[in-house]
C-alpha cells in the first residue's frame, strides 16, 4: 500500500499540533520521523493510524480517501516507547494475539509466531511471561506482535527510547533487515539523528508541527533543504554563523573579512547564515583554503574515540556563538584556552533570510 | 496535552442519553408540572403559576420558614462533616502502609463501612447509641455525660455526624491514598535530601498531588451529605422536634405526609437547582485548576 | 567537600548470601578522591544503582563501610550526609516558583533573610535560571526542571557530593549537549565530588574523569575514558564502551603474532604461551581500517553504513563478522578488501581478561 498525507493539519483547542503536512510513503519503505519532543511525531502517527481525524486535509491509502475511517477498519500495527504486552500471556501468546483475534487457523498461527520469534531472536523465551524478560526482550515481543499482524502500516513511536544504550545499538542494527523482509509501510519516530542514519530509508524532519524536509535519509542529511532541517538532523547541534557577502569578499560576524571561496563564491550579495556540522569544524588547519576563526574553549569532552570541543566564538556585536567541533582521538585542550578553529568553505551550507538553502557543497564532497 | 474529540463517540453514548431522558427528564418534567399547580385530591389540578416558589423563597411564610430552617441545617451538617472527614481522611491516608500485606488488609477494613447499605447503617447506630440498651449510649451516660438522641438536639446531631463520619471517612481516605500512591519515590528522596520536615513534605509534595482527588472527595461528600435522608430518618426521624429535619426529610413529609404535591414539587426543583449550582462551581474550579497546570 | 572511601563494601538483598550469585553488589574496595567526576557505567541490573543508593544513604549495605572524609556514614540516613541527588525524572515542587524551589533546602535548614537571597541568585545565575526565577516550576521544560533539581543541591553551602541518576534520560539530544557541557563547567568551577550513573557510554565518557565500568554486580574496570577505550581490561569493557564495540576474534597467539582462521595479525608485544580455555584478540573498529584488496589481511565486505561523521564497514574475516572503519576517500570495488590494524591497539584476552604482553 501507499500512504499519502495531503496537507493535513491538526489543531486542538487553539494549539497547533500539525500544520499543513504533505507526505507520500511508498509500499515497502521505511520512513523515519525525526524531530525533538513535541515536534509533532506522535500527532502525525495518530493521524496516519486513524486514531485522530485531521482538522484539515486528507489521508489517502492506495489513492482511496480514508480521512474519517476509524483505526479498526485500517490495517495498522503500533509499537510504543513503553513496552506494551499482555502481562498474563506468554511471549508465544502475546505474539499470537492479533492472529487469534483475526481467527486464523491454528497451523498458520503457529507458523507465523515461530517465524517472527526467529526473526526477533525470541525463540528461547516463547514460554515466558513478559515479567520475566529484559526490557529489550519485552520490546522485541511487542515488535514481533506488530509484525505478525501483517498490517499494511506499522508505526513505531520511539521504540528504543526506554532501552539501554547497547541494546538499542543491537536492535537498530537488526530492525532495517526485519523491515526489509516485510512489504508494509514502516514509520519510525525518533529524536536522535544517529538513529535515522542507521535505519536509512527516508527521513522526514519535523519542527513545531511542520514538515521541514522529506527525502532519502542520506540526501536529507547531506543536503538539508532549509536551516530547520539541518538543525533537526545534527547531533552535536549545527554550528551557525552569519556572513555578509560583498562582491568577492565575505564579512564574517566575527568582524573578519575573507575572500569569498568554496560554497560562498557563487552567491549573490546578501546576508546568509552559514551552517556546518561539528565534524566540519576543524581544530587543525585542513588546508590553505580553510577560514580560521579564534575562540575560547568552553568545555572539552572525550569519548575515547573522539573529542568534542565546545568553543565560544565572539561576534563583532559583542555577543558570542557556541560551536562544537569533533575530532578523532584524544585532544587535550583546557577550558578558557584560546584556540583557532577552521571552517572549510567548501563544506558549509549557506541559508538565506527565509532559512531556505542558498548553496551547498556538491553531494560527493559533502561526505 | 489536549485529547482531540472523536465525533464517533457520540453515537456510543446515545443509548445512555435516551435512557437518561426517559428515566430523568420525563419524571423531572412531571415534577415541574406539579410545581406550578395546586390540587385538592381527586386528580383535580388548578393553575398556580409561580405561587409556590414565591412562598417557598419567602422566609416569613410557613413554607418558606420551614424550607430555610432545613436548608441551614443541611449546610451546617455538610460543613461539619466536611470539616471532620476531609482532614481525618487525609490523616488516615497518610498513615496507611505503602507496601506489603498490610496494604490489602487496610484497604479491606477501610472499605467495610462503604459496603453497608444506608438504612442498615442507620439501624446499627440507632441501636448502638440508645441510652438503655446501646453500648455507646449506655457507656457515655454511665460516664456521667448526659446523652439521649431522642430527647436532646445536641445528642441527636452528635449521633448523626458521628455516624456519617464513621460511614464515609473511608471514602475520602481511599481517594487520598490513590493520590498519594501516584507520587514517585524520587520526590520523597529528593525532599529528604533537601532536608524537608514532615510538614514541608506534606505541604509541598503530598497536598499538591492530592489536590485533584481531594476536590473530587469534597464534591462527592458535599453532594451526598447535602442530600442526606436515610440515616437521620432511621435514627431520629427528623427529631427531636425539628432539630434534625433536613430538606430531604421535610420534602418527604410535605409530599407523602401532607400530600402537598405542588409545594413539594417546587421544593424539589429548588433543592435540585442548589445542588446543580454547587456542582457547577466545583466543576469550574476543577477544570480551571487543570488548565492552570498544563 | 568529600573524599569517599568504600571499604569492603558489598550488598545482598537476600539475608544470608550463600554464593557470589546472591550479591547485587560484589565486594569492592575503592577510594574516590575529593573533587573527582566519577561515572558508574553498565547495563541495567549491573549494580550501579545499588552502589549509588548505598552512597546516598537510601540503602544500608549488608557488608562493609562508607566513609566521607574519614567519617563513617554507613548507617546515616540521606539527610545527614551532605549529599545532593538529581534523579532520572526531574523533581520540582510544582506549587513553588523556581526561586522558592531553590530556597527550599536553605529554609528547611533554618536559614532566612539576605543570605538565602544572595545564594539563590548566585546559583540561578550559574545555571542560567535567573529569567525563570519568578515562574512556577511546573510550566518549565524538562531540561530547566532538571537544572532546578540540580540547583537545589548546589545551593547548599555544605554539600559534599552530587549524585546523578541517569539525569539526561528525558532530555532531547540537542539539549543534552548543552546540559552536559553545563555539568562539566560546574564541576570545574565548584570543585565538588560528582558521581554519575548511566548506561550511556557517551554520557559517562564525556562527563567523568574516572569511569567505573560495572557488570554483574562487580567493577570490571576503573580508569580514565581514554584508558577504557584504548586498553579495555576485559572484553565486556571493550564491547560496552565504543559504538559499535570492540571486535573480539578467537585466535591462537604465539610470540608476537596472532592467527585468526589462518591469517596472521602482527602484535606490538610478545606473549608467552597462554594456558586458558578461550584465547581471543580484541581490536576496535576505529583501529581496523579498510584498505584495497591485497594490502593487508583479506576480508569480505558485507555492508557499508554511512553514519554521517564516519563510514563503517561490516566485514567478515575468515568467516567471522567484524566492523572496521572506511577511510574518507576510499573507493569500493566489489566485496574483496583487506584490513590494516593499528598494531599497538590489538590486544590479547584470555578467558575474557586482558593479557599483558612483554614490550620489545
Amino acid at each position: 500500500m501507499s500512504l499519502v498525507l495531503d496537507k493535513v493539519s491538526m489543531h486542538v483547542g487553539g494549539h497547533t499540533h500539525i500544520e499543513q503536512v504533505s507526505l507520500t510513503l511508498e509500499r515497502g519503505s521505511l520512513n523515519v520521523l525525526l524531530g525533538p519532543t513535541l515536534s509533532g511525531k506522535t500527532s502525525l502517527m495518530r493521524l496516519m493510524a486513524g486514531l485522530d481525524k485531521p482538522t484539515a486535509g486528507r489521508v489517502l491509502v492506495d489513492g482511496r480517501d480514508v480521512t474519517g475511517v476509524h483505526v479498526r477498519q485500517r490495517s495498522v500495527a503500533m509499537v510504543y516507547q513503553q513496552f506494551i504486552n499482555y502481562p498474563s500471556l506468554t511471549v508465544y501468546e502475546n505474539i499470537a494475539s492479533p492472529l487469534r483475534v483475526a481467527r486464523r487457523p491454528k497451523a498458520e498461527i503457529d507458523r507465523k509466531v515461530r517465524e517472527a520469534a526467529r526473526l526477533l531472536k525470541l525463540e528461547p523465551y516463547l514460554d515466558r511471561t513478559p515479567m520475566h524478560l529484559s526490557g529489550g526482550q519485552q520490546q522485541r515481543t511487542a515488535i514481533a506482535r506488530a509484525l505478525v499482524k501483517d498490517a499494511q502500516l506499522v508505526l513505531l513511536d520511539e521504540p528504543l527510547a526506554n532501552l539501554d544504550y547497547k541494546l538499542r545499538e543491537e536492535l537498530r542494527e537488526e530492525l532495517p533487515k526485519i523491515f526489509a523482509a516485510s512489504g508494509a509501510v514502516f514509520v519510525y519516530a525518533t529524536t536522535e539523528p544517529a538513529e535515522a542514519l542507521l535505519l536509512r530509508g527516508n527521513t522526514a524532519t519535523l519542527w513545531e508541527g511542520r514538515l521541514a524536509q522529506f527525502g532519502r535519509t542520506p540526501d536529507v542529511y547531506r543536503r538539508p533543504a532549509n536551516i530547520t532541517s539541518a538543525r533537526v538532523f545534527s547531533d552535536p547541534p549545527l554550528n551557525t554563523m552569519r556572513v555578509h557577502k560583498r562582491g568577492a569578499q565575505v564579512v564574517l560576524d566575527t568582524g573578519d573579512t575573507e575572500a569569498a571561496r568554496g560554497v560562498l563564491a557563487g552567491l549573490p550579495d546578501d546576508t546568509y547564515t552559514v551552517g556546518f556540522r561539528a565534524d566540519h569544524l576543524y581544530l587543525r588547519r585542513p588546508d590553505a583554503e580553510a577560514i580560521a576563526v579564534t575562540g575560547t574553549v568552553a568545555v572539552s569532552e572525550i569519548t575515547g574515540s573522539e573529542s568534542f570541543v565546545h568553543v565560544d566564538v565572539p561576534r563583532a556585536d559583542g555577543g558570542s556563538d557556541r560551536w562544537v567541533a569533533v575530532s578523532r582521538g584524544v585532544l587535550d585542550v583546557e577550558p578558557g584556552e584560546r584556540i583557532e578553529v577552521f571552517i572549510d568553505p567548501r563544506r558549509v551550507f549557506a541559508f538565506g533570510h527565509d532559512g531556505a538553502l542558498a548553496a551547498a557543497p556538491p553531494l560527493a564532497v559533502a561526505a | 496535552m489536549d485529547k482531540p474529540v472523536n465525533q464517533g463517540a457520540w453515537l456510543l453514548v446515545l443509548p445512555v442519553l435516551l435512557i437518561v431522558a426517559f428515566s430523568a427528564i420525563v419524571p423531572l418534567m412531571t415534577v415541574v408540572n406539579y410545581s406550578v399547580q395546586d390540587t385538592f385530591g381527586n386528580n383535580q389540578f388548578f393553575w398556580n403559576g409561580i405561587g409556590w416558589y414565591q412562598e417557598l423563597l419567602d422566609p416569613s411564610t410557613d413554607l418558606g420558614g420551614r424550607f430555610f430552617d432545613a436548608l441551614w441545617r443541611n449546610l451546617l451538617f455538610s460543613f461539619l462533616i466536611l470539616a471532620i472527614e476531609v482532614p481525618l481522611g487525609i490523616a488516615v491516608a497518610l498513615s496507611m502502609p505503602r507496601q506489603g500485606w498490610r496494604v490489602a488488609a487496610t484497604l479491606v477494613v477501610l472499605a467495610l463501612p462503604l459496603l453497608i447499605p444506608w438504612n442498615v447503617v442507620g439501624t446499627i447506630w440507632q441501636i448502638f447509641a440508645r441510652e438503655d440498651i446501646g453500648l455507646l449510649g449506655w457507656v457515655v451516660n454511665h460516664l456521667g455525660i448526659p446523652y439521649n438522641y431522642t430527647a436532646d438536639p445536641l445528642s441527636a446531631w452528635v449521633t448523626i455526624v458521628t455516624m456519617d463520619v464513621w460511614h464515609w471517612t473511608s471514602l475520602v481516605a481511599l481517594l487520598c491514598y490513590a493520590g498519594l500512591r501516584s507520587i514517585p519515590d524520587a520526590f520523597y528522596q529528593a525532599a529528604r535530601i533537601d532536608g524537608a520536615s514532615r510538614w514541608a513534605i506534606f505541604r509541598n509534595i503530598q497536598l499538591p498531588k492530592m489536590r485533584r482527588v481531594l476536590l473530587i472527595a469534597v464534591l462527592l461528600r458535599f453532594m451526598d451529605s447535602f442530600m442526606i435522608y436515610t440515616e437521620p430518618f432511621v435514627v431520629t426521624g427528623g427529631g427531636p422536634g425539628n432539630s434534625t429535619t433536613f430538606v430531604s426529610i421535610d420534602l418527604v413529609k410535605l409530599a407523602l405526609g401532607q400530600f402537598d404535591l405542588g409545594k413539594a414539587a417546587a421544593l424539589s426543583i429548588v433543592y435540585n437547582l442548589i445542588i446543580l449550582a454547587v456542582c457547577w462551581v466545583f466543576y469550574t474550579v476543577m477544570t480551571r485548576m487543570d488548565s492552570g497546570r498544563s | 567537600m568529600a573524599r569517599i572511601d568504600l571499604q569492603n563494601l558489598a550488598h545482598s538483598y537476600v539475608p544470608k548470601p550463600s554464593g557470589p550469585g546472591d550479591y547485587a553488589l560484589k565486594p569492592l574496595d575503592h577510594v574516590w578522591r575529593q573533587g573527582g567526576a566519577y561515572a558508574l557505567l553498565g547495563p541495567s541490573g549491573c549494580g550501579k544503582t545499588t552502589l549509588l543508593n548505598i552512597i546516598s544513604g537510601l540503602l544500608v549495605p549488608s557488608e562493609g563501610r562508607v566513609l566521607f572524609d574519614g567519617r563513617d556514614v554507613t548507617a546515616l540516613p540521606t539527610e545527614a550526609r551532605n549529599i545532593a541527588q538529581v534523579f532520572q525524572f526531574p523533581v520540582v515542587y510544582d506549587t513553588m516558583t523556581v526561586y522558592e524551589n531553590l530556597a527550599f533546602p536553605l529554609r528547611n535548614r533554618g536559614l532566612r533573610g539576605p543570605a538565602v537571597d544572595a545564594r539563590v541568585r548566585e546559583i540561578a545565575e550559574l545555571l542560567d535560571l535567573t529569567p525563570d526565577l519568578k515562574h512556577r516550576g511546573s510550566g518549565l521544560t524538562a531540561d530547566a526542571k532538571q537544572k532546578i533539581s540540580l540547583g537545589r543541591g548546589l545551593v547548599r553551602p555544605d554539600v559534599a557530593a552530587i549524585l546523578f541518576d541517569e539525569p539526561l534520560t528525558v532530555i532531547d539530544p540537542h539539549l543534552k549537549w548543552e546540559l552536559r557541557s553545563k555539568l562539566k563547567a560546574l564541576h570545574r568551577a565548584l570543585d565538588l565530588t560528582m558521581i554519575y550513573v548511566t548506561h550511556d557510554q557517551t554520557e559517562a565518557m564525556t562527563f567523568a574523569d574516572t569511569v567505573v565500568v560495572m557488570h554483574d554486580g562487580a567493577v570490571v574496570q576503573m580508569g580514565r575514558p581514554q584508558e577504557l577505550f584504548e586498553r579495555p581490561a576485559h572484553v565486556f569493557v571493550g564491547h560496552f564502551i565504543g559504538s559499535p564495540g570492540m571486535n573480539v576474534l578467537p585466535a591462537t597467539v604465539y610470540g608476537r603474532s596472532a592467527h585468526v582462521g589462518g591469517h596472521e595479525i602482527r602484535l606490538a608485544r610478545g606473549y608467552p604461551p597462554i594456558d586458558a580455555g578461550r584465547v581471543e584478540i580484541g581490536v576496535r573498529p576505529e583501529f581496523a581500517t579498510l584498505a584495497p584488496a591485497g594490502s593487508g589481511v583479506p576480508v569480505r565486505v558485507r555492508r557499508i553504513d554511512d553514519l554521517g561523521r564516519v563510514r563503517l564497514a561490516k566485514v567478515e574475516l575468515a568467516g567471522i563478522p567484524m566492523a572496521a572503519t572506511v577511510p574518507e576517500a576510499m573507493p569500493l570495488v566489489g566485496d574483496e578488501a583487506s584490513l590494516t590494524f593499528e598494531r599497538e591497539m590489538v590486544h590479547v584476552y584470555a578467558d575474557g581478561h586482558l593479557v599483558e604482553g612483554e614490550a620489545a
